[in-house]
C-alpha cells in the first residue's frame, strides 16, 4: 500500500484510478485499458511534477520527514563498503540517535556521522528518533577527532529534529557538547561535508554541520528550531507552524540563495522516498564532487577556508 | 512613560527615566520583598537579605567592573538588518525599533575596553532587555567585533552571556552565529588569549551552546538558569515534573559544567586575579572601584 502526503490528494485520485483498471487488465486483455492506463500514468506523473517543482515550505517539510525517505543506514548501504561502525563517548554511554563509523568511499577512507531516525518502532525508539543526547555529541567529536589524525575525510548526514531535550540530557551538558563538536567540526584539517538528507534542526545539526561544503536535498529543511517550536515561540501556537515554515526561509532553495549552503542535490521526480536509490546515487556523486574541489588543498587551507566561508555568512545578502 | 517620553529623543529619554525611576520600590521575585530601588542600584541590583541577582543594565555592569567606573565603549559592526523581512505577531523591523528606544542600544551587545585592577581587558556584556538578548547577525557580529578587538590589544576576553537563545526572527541567519562565534573563540585559543564566560541569569539554547560553554573558565551567577533546551519544552517532551534547582548555576556547577558560581559582588576581584594568574601577570595594589 503506497502512502500519500496530504497535499498530493490529485496523484493519489489518479493512482488509485490506475489500480482499478490494472486489476481489470488483469482480468481480460483489452488495449483500450492498457492506453488508458498509458494515458493515467502520463497524467499521474504530471501531476506529481507540478506538485513537486512548487513545493510551499510547509509541504518540503512533511516531505523532508516522511517515511521511507532515505536515511543514514541507507545511504551507508548505498555509498559505503566497508562500513564498520563505532560505539561510544568513552566517558559515559553510546548514544544510537547519532552513527558513526568508519568505510570506503569510492574507494577512499573515510569517517561517517550521522543523525539515524529509525524506520520502524523498535529502531525509532533505539536510535530515539535521531534526537542525540551529549553522548551522540561527543562521539561524533571522538570520531572526527579520529578522524582528523588518520586523515579521513569527514561526511556528516544530518536528520534531526534537534538535540533532545530532556533532564539526563541537561544535566550531563546538551549545550556543552553540542558546542564541542562544532568546535570540533572547525578544528579539522581534514575536509569535511555535511549533507542534509531530511531534517536538519537546530544545534543538534550545527553540532555536525558545520563543514567546508554544505550541502541540501532539494526537498530536505534547515531550521533555526523545527516549525512547530518556532511557531510556539514566536505566535505561542504551536499549530502555527505552516507559517512558521513560510516565513523563516527554511528551504534549501532559500538558504543557497542566501549563501547559508553550498549546494543543493536533486531529488527524484516526487521526493527521495519515491526512488530513494536515484537519491542516494545523486548523494553520493555531490560529495565526491565536494570532496574533489577540495583535494589539493593543504590541512591549514582546508581549516582556514572552512572558518572564512562561516565568517563570510550573512556579511553580504 | 508620560507625555515627555513622547517628545524626547531616546537617548535623552533614557536619562531622564534614570533620573526619575518609574518603580521606587522593587519587589524580589524570590522573596517578595520590598527594596528601595536606590538600595537595589548601590548593591549591584542583588536583593539585599535574600541575595536574589536581578538583572542589572550593561552599562551599571561595566561601570562596576573597571577601574574606577572608566571605560571605553567599543563600536559593534553594523549588519544586514531583517535579512528575512520576517514577520509574527508583529513587524521584526518595529520590534527592533521598538527595543533600541527602549534600551538605547542598537542591539544586545555592548563591548567595552578599559582596566581591570590594572590589566587591561576586553568585556562584551550581553544584555536580556534588548530582545531577550537573543543571539542574532548584530550580537554575532558583535561578539567576533569584541574578540577580534582583543587579539588586536593582545588582552584577556570576558563575556558575560544572558539570552533566551538564537534570535528566530532571523531564522538560519541567527543559527549560524554559533558557528561563527566559536570560529572567534578558537581565534582566541591559538592566540594564548584568556577567555572568560560570566553566565548570567538566563542563559540558554544556542547561546549556551556555542560561545557560552566554550570559556577557558566559567563563572556563573546564583541562581541564573543555564541549560541548553527550554524548562517547559523538556517538561513537555518528557511529561515529568523537573527536579529542584533543575538549570540553576549550583546544579550546573554540580553537574561539572561551570568552574564557579560566584555573587556579583565578588566578580571583579575574581575575574582580575583570574585574568592575572592566567597571563602571569603580577599580583597588584588597585585602586578601588568608582562608588555606583
Amino acid at each position: 500500500m503506497r502512502s500519500y502526503l496530504d497535499f498530493e490528494t490529485p496523484v493519489a485520485e489518479i493512482d488509485a484510478r490506475i489500480d482499478e483498471l490494472r486489476a481489470l487488465a488483469a482480468k481480460g486483455d483489452s488495449p483500450a485499458i492498457l492506453e488508458e492506463i498509458g494515458k493515467l500514468e502520463a497524467k499521474s506523473a504530471k501531476a506529481l511534477t507540478d506538485l513537486y517543482t512548487a513545493l510551499t515550505p510547509w509541504q518540503k517539510t512533511q516531505v523532508a520527514r516522511v517515511q521511507g525517505r532515505p536515511h543514514f543506514h541507507d545511504y551507508i548501504k548505498g555509498l559505503i563498503e566497508d562500513f564498520t561502525p563505532l560505539a561510544g563517548d568513552r566517558k559515559f554511554s553510546e548514544d544510537e540517535a547519532i552513527v558513526g563509523g568508519l568505510g570506503r568511499f569510492r574507494g577512499r577512507s573515510v569517517c561517517l556521522i550521522g543523525q539515524e531516525k529509525g524506520e520502524d518502532t523498535a529502531s525509532r525508539l533505539r536510535h530515539n528518533f535521531g534526537m542525540a543526547r551529549p553522548e551522540g555529541y561527543r562521539k561524533a567529536a571522538r570520531l572526527m577527532e579520529l578522524a582528523d589524525r588518520f586523515d579521513l575525510p569527514v561526511i556528516s548526514l544530518v536528520d534531526t529534529a534537534g538535540a533532545f531535550p530532556g533532564i539526563d540530557a541537561e544535566e550531563r551538558g546538551q549545550a556543552e557538547a553540542i558546542a564541542r563538536s562544532t568546535d570540533m567540526c572547525l578544528s579539522l584539517g581534514v575536509p569535511n561535508v555535511a549533507v542534509i538528507v531530511g531534517e536538519g534542526g537546530s544545534g543538534g545539526a550545527v553540532a555536525i554541520a558545520t563543514a567546508n561544503k554544505v550541502l541540501m536535498l532539494e526537498h530536505s529543511i534547515y531550521t533555526v528550531a523545527s516549525p512547530e517550536a518556532s511557531a510556539s515561540i514566536l505566535w505561542r501556537d504551536s499549530s502555527r507552524a505552516q507559517d512558521a515554515a513560510t516565513n523563516m526561509k527554511i528551504t534549501a532553495q532559500d538558504l543557497l540563495k542566501f549563501g547559508i549552503i553550498d549546494g543543493i542535490i536533486a531529488e527524484p521526480l516526487g521526493g527521495a522516498h519515491r526512488d530513494p536509490q536515484a537519491a542516494i546515487v545523486a548523494t553520493g556523486a555531490a560529495i565526491a564532487g565536494a570532496l574533489e574541489q577540495m583535494g589539493n588543498m593543504s590541512r591549514d587551507q582546508v581549516r582556514d577556508a572552512r572558518a572564512a566561508k562561516f565568517l563570510s555568512i550573512g556579511r553580504k545578502i | 512613560m508620560n507625555w515627555i517620553s513622547n517628545v524626547v529623543p531616546p537617548k535623552i529619554r533614557s536619562f531622564l527615566r534614570r533620573e526619575t525611576p518609574e518603580n521606587l520600590w522593587v519587589k524580589c521575585p524570590e522573596s517578595g520583598q520590598l527594596v528601595f530601588h536606590k538600595d537595589l542600584e548601590a548593591n549591584l541590583f542583588v536583593v539585599p537579605g535574600s541575595g536574589y541577582h536581578m538583572a542589572i543594565g550593561a552599562k551599571a555592569r561595566l561601570a562596576n567592573l573597571f577601574d574606577n567606573g572608566r571605560y571605553d565603549e567599543l563600536p559593534t559592526p553594523e549588519v544586514p538588518s531583517d535579512p528575512l523581512k520576517f514577520r509574527d505577531i508583529k513587524r521584526y523591523s518595529d520590534r527592533l525599533k521598538e527595543y533600541r528606544t527602549k534600551t538605547g542600544a542598537s542591539d544586545a551587545i555592548t563591548l567595552a575596553a578599559g582596566k581591570l585592577e590594572g590589566l587591561s581587558v576586553t568585556v562584551a556584556v550581553q544584555d536580556f532587555a534588548f530582545q531577550g538578548g537573543t543571539l542574532g547577525m548584530a550580537a554575532g557580529e558583535a561578539i567576533i567585533a569584541g574578540m577580534t578587538a582583543a587579539l588586536e590589544r593582545r588582552t584577556p576576553f570576558i563575556i558575560f552571556t544572558a539570552s533566551g537563545g538564537a534570535r528566530m526572527q532571523e531564522g538560519m541567519f541567527a543559527l549560524m552565529q554559533m558557528p561563527r562565534t566559536t570560529v572567534a573563540v578558537r581565534r582566541l585559543r591559538a592566540a594564548g588569549l584568556p577567555y572568560i564566560v560570566v553566565l548570567t541569569n538566563p542563559t540558554t539554547g544556542g547561546v549556551t551552546a556555542s560561545y557560552a560553554m566554550l570559556g577557558d573558565i566559567h563563572i556563573a551567577e546564583p541562581g541564573a538558569v543555564i541549560g541548553f533546551a527550554g524548562a517547559r519544552v523538556i517538561e513537555q517532551t518528557i511529561r515529568e515534573r523537573l527536579p529542584e534547582g533543575f538549570q540553576r548555576a549550583e546544579y550546573l556547577k554540580s553537574h561539572g559544567m561551570v568552574d564557579m558560581v560566584a555573587p556579583r559582588a565578588e566578580l571583579r576581584p575574581l575575574l582580575a586575579r583570574l585574568c592575572k594568574l592566567l597571563t602571569h601577570a603580577p599580583q597588584t595594589d588597585l585602586p578601588e572601584p568608582a562608588a555606583a
